[in-house]
């Protein structure tokens, strides 16, 4: 009994001696999984600048959803790093989020990538373009779109890429049913989905060009095409209200616009947003690149297109997964 | 072990002296309360939002019933294969005497502490396409049982075992002198013995099994109508933003499972009585 009590003791003693060392400022990163690595190269950075001197940092990383959906329902936060804006939007719509987040520079956008697919060594279906995916015989690998919020970049650069190449919206929709056709497993996450390929299912993989350069990184066999047609991936970072009070918390935002958090990034595989940083990494430029706001696309931002793709029910995906399905 | 002998002991006098029933009811009334019946109500209290209409709609989408319809029906094999497996195991580790034993005894409960995600990752690595053996049976329904089996192993077994140590092999000895064979003796005095036990385990690997989540999302593939189970299909609903309906389906399979174990509660106590009598 004695030996609880003394217990209890130290961990209050530890858990007073933390929120002290908060006092010289302690900043709350809640960010999804993918850039953990960057985040650990950037805030030791950071904590040397005279800006970050002395400040502490209590991060905390999962799916983007489940991370957005912690801070809405009450976890601290002063900078937020989600994979999609409908995550920060949800923050927005609970009053914790300004609704200006996105009016700096760069509209609140700390990284880029885009849609890539993942082959086996030496390409031997020999995959190209979106066209090669549907061919007989070809297994797709792609998250299923209702779990996996990152997966929906998947979907979405397959339709755009269709109305880019001049198709309709309807032979654009025709496409995906086609496209899911093909797809025989559907992961709950992006890297769920990369273990899998790496295990050997599938032909080729839909994914992100910085998991694509992780997978490389870590070594399995597999290589990455880029197709000329493909979506730009942007990965929003907002302060919350509580940030915006904390000086510290405002200097680590902006310093992530810096050039040595922006090289961060990039060695991580991510593409950096500000000019000149980008040098020296090797960053494949498609001819037709288009981005989530393409309205020419019919791609009309996030919110729309959540509405008529993504909706759980009357989604163009849930009647797709419905009719393959049967 | 000295004190448990002498709460089992206490235990028949305290039924009929009420001097601590009433505390000990008021601490376990009040701590199921607090842990389990609390959160119930609170996921019922969220399915309820939308009006009982939404709730309907919403559980018996067509993704959603097919997951329901898979999810019980997987759940109830693995809980059947347990049955017999899990015996079977219990039997050896309490019969038979072999070299390693206590090794093994220990290994049974190690699916408990493996967190599940990693049983399932280590589950597609070795079924997987990539797998040494070369058998390919992830991404099926096949794959899926396998997983579940894994995590509801040590249910029946560990059900089974106390009784099958308790149970008084002079009974055995007896039948036998009089004639019986080696299935008579099975199925006349150890299978009753046995059945409350087994029951009892194979309604916690069921119930088990049914909420099972991180062992099979990987190895299932989740694909929708044909390997998402329940637990998949409500991870996407809240991913999605459809609280409403992940409740609903939730509330749902609370309901159905609530009502298997019931009647393999009622089933047991039936057995006990007509037993005795």
């Amino acid at each position: 009994m004695k030996a609880i009590w003394i217990a209890l003791l130290g961990v209050a003693l530890l858990a007073g001696s933390a929120s002290g060392a908060s006092s010289g400022g302690s900043i709350d990163l809640v960010a999804y999984s993918t850039p953990k690595d960057a985040y650990g190269k950037i805030i030791p950075a950071f904590q040397k600048t005279s800006g970050g001197n002395g400040t502490s940092f209590n991060q905390s990383y999962g799916a983007s959803g489940d991370q957005a959906r912690a801070v809405a329902a009450g976890q601290a936060a002063d900078v937020v790093a989600l994979s999609l804006d409908p995550d920060v939007n949800l923050l927005v719509q609970k009053g914790l989020v300004p609704k200006k987040w996105a009016a700096n520079a760069h509209r609140g956008i700390v990284s880029d990538s885009v849609v890539v697919f993942v082959v086996r060594d030496g390409n031997p279906k020999k995959i190209k373009g979106w066209g090669d995916l549907v061919k007989p015989g070809i297994q797709v690998i792609t998250p299923n779109p209702f779990t996996s919020g990152g997966a929906r970049w998947n979907v979405m650069a397959a339709y755009g890429a269709q109305r880019r190449a001049g198709k309709t919206d309807k032979q654009a929709v025709a496409y995906l049913y086609k496209l899911f056709r093909h797809v025989p497993v559907q992961p709950s996450s992006a890297r769920d989905a990369l273990s899998i390929f790496a295990q050997g299912k599938g032909d080729v993989l839909l994914t992100y060009e910085n998991e694509a350069k992780y997978a490389e990184k870590k070594g399995v066999h597999t290589e990455y095409r880029t197709p000329k047609a493909t979506l730009l991936i942007e990965t929003p970072v907002a302060l919350t209200k509580s940030g915006l009070r904390k000086p510290a918390a405002k200097a680590f935002y902006k310093y992530l616009w810096s050039a040595t958090a922006q090289k961060a990034f990039a060695s991580q595989g991510y593409r950096p947003v500000v000019k000149g940083v980008a040098k020296g990494y090797k960053f494949y430029k498609p001819p037709r690149l288009f981005t989530i706001n393409s309205a020419k696309l019919g791609l009309n931002g996030w919110t729309k297109v959540n509405r008529r793709f993504f909706h759980p029910e009357k989604g163009i995906m849930a009647k797709i997964e419905r009719a393959i399905g049967k | 072990m000295a004190s448990n002998a002498a709460v089992a002991e206490r235990l028949p006098a305290g039924r009929s002296g009420r001097a601590g029933g009433g505390l000990a009811r008021g601490v376990a009334t009040g701590y199921l309360s607090l842990v389990v019946l609390l959160p119930l109500a609170a996921l019922i209290w969220g399915a309820r939002a939308g009006g009982a209409g939404s709730f309907w709609h919403e559980a018996t989408r067509p993704e959603a019933v097919a997951a329901m319809k898979l999810t019980l029906g997987v759940a109830a094999v693995c809980a059947l294969v347990n049955a017999v497996a899990g015996t079977a195991i219990a039997w050896v580790l309490v019969r038979d005497r072999f070299r390693g034993k206590g090794l093994v005894d220990a290994v049974i409960d190690l699916p408990f502490a493996l967190p599940t995600i990693v049983a399932g990752l280590t589950l597609l690595a070795l079924y997987g396409p990539g797998g040494p053996f070369g058998i390919d049976i992830a991404f099926t329904r096949t794959g899926l049982l396998l997983a579940l089996l894994f995590v509801t192993l040590p249910f029946v077994v560990r059900a089974v075992q106390p009784v099958l140590l308790e149970l008084d092999t002079e009974m055995e000895e007896a039948a036998a002198s009089l004639g019986a064979g080696s299935f008579g003796v099975f199925r006349r005095i150890i299978f009753p013995n046995l059945l409350p036990a087994i029951l009892s385990g194979v309604a916690l690997a069921f119930a088990r099994a049914v909420g099972e989540f991180g062992a099979v999302v990987l190895i299932s593939g989740n694909l929708p109508f044909k390997t998402e189970v329940s637990s998949v299909y409500i991870f996407g609903q809240l991913q999605s933003g459809n609280e409403a309906g992940a409740a609903a389906v939730s509330v749902l399979l609370l309901a159905i499972s609530l009502g298997v174990l019931l009647l393999i509660g009622a089933f047991r106590r039936w057995r006990t009585r007509h037993d005795s009598a």
